[in-house]
């Protein structure tokens, strides 16, 4: 609340300032290096590395939707969750009807039943998501006491109408024949899916930055999210641009939800509130409403995640929460504060 | 006396007292109004549960935070009697002990996350308790050396209240005086104590700040509270109550384990109380708890019906189904979130004026 203004980039930052700024960047390399001075072992190392990689990049494809929601209208949306048990459960009924595709040995059709089904999720969440945003949340902007309870009882709403449509079992499905199985290097076992997921995941960040800072809907974006007046009064409209971001970043959760079915083979009506635990510690370490910061956020906590688990089982989700502190402890706002605290 | 015994905070609506009346007198003569082990285990939880909602409106409505750690700080009370209560013997110096040691625990606890997350947003806690408070389900579910994992700890409770103790061989209004009555009254006293002392605490100066930090935070802070340490200290109060409720909950059921004190869906069924019965009274929590628990135990029966009833149309059953009643609560809590935010008791008390 205290200092808002911008700060013009016209004088030269100085080095030392610079290096401060990048330093959270430093953190992966940082963490992988503990990691693998940790385990000792180069190959199961290299094994649990990828996992995390790959379990961080599903996490931030649903997190960025979120972050960017928040930082654009300071809505946070916890019932982003039911998008990615919605996703999933879509993801995994065409790929059911598609199962000929699937099972079949060739490549290209399991890529196309896997990019179909990604795709009838994205639509569907997404849609789910412009009917969140009209009916849960567009009576409560401003307002977030009641729009984190109101998008908890969407929440619970939307979980129970997973029940209803798929019934109370959870759901099993493997994966198509080309994503199973895993790449031997040295004697390292690399599955293939987590390959897949990191190149995805990759890509969606490459582009969401592309997208953010080189076109004109990312330079609004990024605008709105400094000073979402200032845009309006531009003559630009926030709210349409908001509705966007918001269907985006729900289809999105879709997309994490199918990736993190096809991940763990099993999915249930409460995956998503279970995940959306992971999700909240990875935008609370990037800071709110930072693509950035999210992505270094998810890239830790996918790392740090699988490295316990294969330490110290017992402590892998406390480890998380004691990531989040100790992150908080250095910078209070997370690593990239994008939004200024209100 | 009785306005004092209420702290000046007297219903305000003819209907409204009468309900609660209802309530307070239903849950005094529990055990003779509705003989029967199931009406009483009901009655049991609404009192506990009273207490606990009242303890979360402390928080959310009359603070303005809104936290997903309560079930955490319930847990740790009911822990804290359960281990005390299994590990040195069914003394009550141990279910004292016990009982104060959860509830330190759990102010301790609360000190921390508050200190921690509260600066920043409410935003900010509300994510932080959701992630702590899941990890810590996760923690008490592992340490199975300790807390029993998923199972849960089964221990025995002094023998007066049992219900092998007879008190007195006559049966008084064909109930039988033992050991089970008296943990009843135990936890329904106990209960109406909380209850008062929290009625105390709203309406107290310190609570009518707490009020202004959540209607302006800014402004408090402006005209000289410190609105950190009034946040910090109301969610230390509502931890204390919790785990005390918490405790209540140990002592009654015998039995303490994840299912019935960290999870989630309790969580939930907490939020959806408060709300619908009204956020910022804690009236509201009385009647909140009380219509809740009597639709988790009865609702289903009926809705049972009318999905056999509705068995022709397929869809549609399905949504009448018994286990789909989370579902309309659901909806019924985003309808009472917008349209009446106050709850039932605000419905009343308005439609006096």
């Amino acid at each position: 609340m205290s200092e808002t203004s911008i700060k013009p980039r016209i004088e030269k930052v100085p080095l030392s300032e610079q290096f401060f700024q990048k330093l959270p960047v430093m953190l992966v390399p940082f963490l992988a290096v503990a990691g693998l001075i940790a385990i000792g072992n180069p190959a199961s190392w290299l094994t649990l590395t990828v996992a995390g990689l790959a379990m961080g990049m599903m996490i931030f494809i649903m997190a960025s939707g979120l972050t960017v929601v928040f930082g654009l209208m300071d809505v946070i949306n916890f019932g982003h969750g039911a998008f990615v048990a919605v996703g999933a459960f879509v993801g995994f009924t065409v790929l059911a009807w598609l199962a000929g595709w699937t099972t079949s040995p060739s490549v290209i059709m399991n890529l196309a039943a896997v990019l179909i089904a990604i795709l009838v999720a994205m639509a569907i969440t997404g849609l789910l998501g412009l009917a969140f945003e009209r009916v849960i949340v567009m009576p409560v902007y401003g307002e977030h006491l009641k729009q984190i309870l109101v998008t908890m009882g969407g929440l619970i709403v939307a979980q129970q109408m997973i029940y209803v449509v798929w019934g109370p079992d959870e759901l099993h499905l493997s994966r198509p024949e080309a994503f199973q199985g895993s790449w031997v290097i040295g004697e390292a076992a690399i599955e293939k899916y987590r390959l897949v997921a990191v190149g995805i995941g990759l890509a969606l960040f490459v582009a969401m930055r592309h997208i953010l800072k080189n076109t004109k809907i990312g330079l609004l974006v990024r605008a709105g999210v400094e000073n979402g007046e200032m845009v309006e009064a531009l003559g630009y409209r926030i709210r349409r641009l908001f509705l966007i971001v918001f269907m985006t970043g729900s289809a999105l959760a879709g997309l994490g939800g199918v990736m993190w079915g096809l991940y763990q083979e099993t999915i249930t009506a409460h995956m998503g509130s279970e995940i959306m635990v992971l999700v909240f510690i990875v935008v609370i370490i990037g800071g709110l409403g930072s693509v950035e910061g999210c992505f270094i956020g998810a890239m830790l906590v996918g790392l740090l995640a699988n490295y316990t688990a294969f330490l110290a089982p017992k402590v892998a989700l406390i480890s998380t929460i004691a990531l989040m502190v100790a992150i908080l402890m250095w910078r209070p706002q997370g690593l990239y504060p994008v939004v200024k605290a209100k | 006396m009785l306005t004092r015994l209420l702290s000046g905070d007297t219903p305000r609506s003819g209907l409204l007292t009468a309900l609660l009346l209802i309530v307070l007198i239903s849950l005094a003569f529990a055990p003779f109004l509705f003989p029967g082990t199931k009406s009483l285990e009901t009655a049991a939880r609404i009192c506990i549960f009273i207490v606990l909602v009242a303890s979360y409106d402390l928080l959310l409505g009359y603070t303005g935070i809104v936290s997903f750690a309560h079930t955490m700080f319930f847990g740790i009370g009911a822990y804290g009697t359960a281990l005390a209560l299994s590990a040195t013997g069914p003394t009550y110096t141990s279910l004292i002990w016990g009982t104060v040691a959860g509830a330190v625990v759990a102010a301790v606890f609360a000190l921390i996350i508050g200190l921690f997350s509260l600066r920043v947003k409410a935003i900010f806690f509300a994510m932080v308790t959701l992630a702590v408070a899941s990890a810590f389900a996760v923690l008490v579910s592992q340490m199975s050396w300790l807390t029993g994992g998923e199972d849960g700890l089964n221990y025995r409770i002094p023998r007066e209240l049992t219900p092998a103790f007879k008190l007195i061989d006559e049966k008084i209004l064909d109930v039988r005086i033992n050991g089970k009555l008296m943990a009843y009254y135990l936890v329904f006293f106990v209960s109406a104590i909380l209850f008062l002392v929290m009625l105390r605490i709203v309406n107290s100066p310190f609570g009518r700040t707490l009020k202004a930090v959540r209607d302006n935070a800014f402004r408090a802070e402006a005209i000289g509270y410190r609105v950190v340490w009034y946040r910090t200290t109301a969610t230390v109060l509502s931890a204390v109550m919790a785990a005390l409720a918490g405790s209540l909950l140990a002592i009654w059921l015998r039995y303490t384990g994840p299912a019935t004190t960290l999870s989630m869906e309790i969580m939930i069924d907490i939020l959806l109380m408060v709300v619908i019965g009204g956020m910022g009274t804690l009236y509201g929590a009385v009647l909140g708890a009380t219509l809740f628990i009597l639709a988790q135990t009865y609702l289903q029966n009926l809705m049972g019906v009318a999905a056999e009833a509705t068995s022709a149309l397929p869809f549609v059953s399905t949504l009448v189904a018994p286990e789909r009643w989370l579902l309309w609560l659901g909806v019924l809590f985003i309808l009472s979130v917008y349209f009446f935010p106050t709850g039932i008791v605000g419905r009343l008390r308005a439609g006096r004026a």
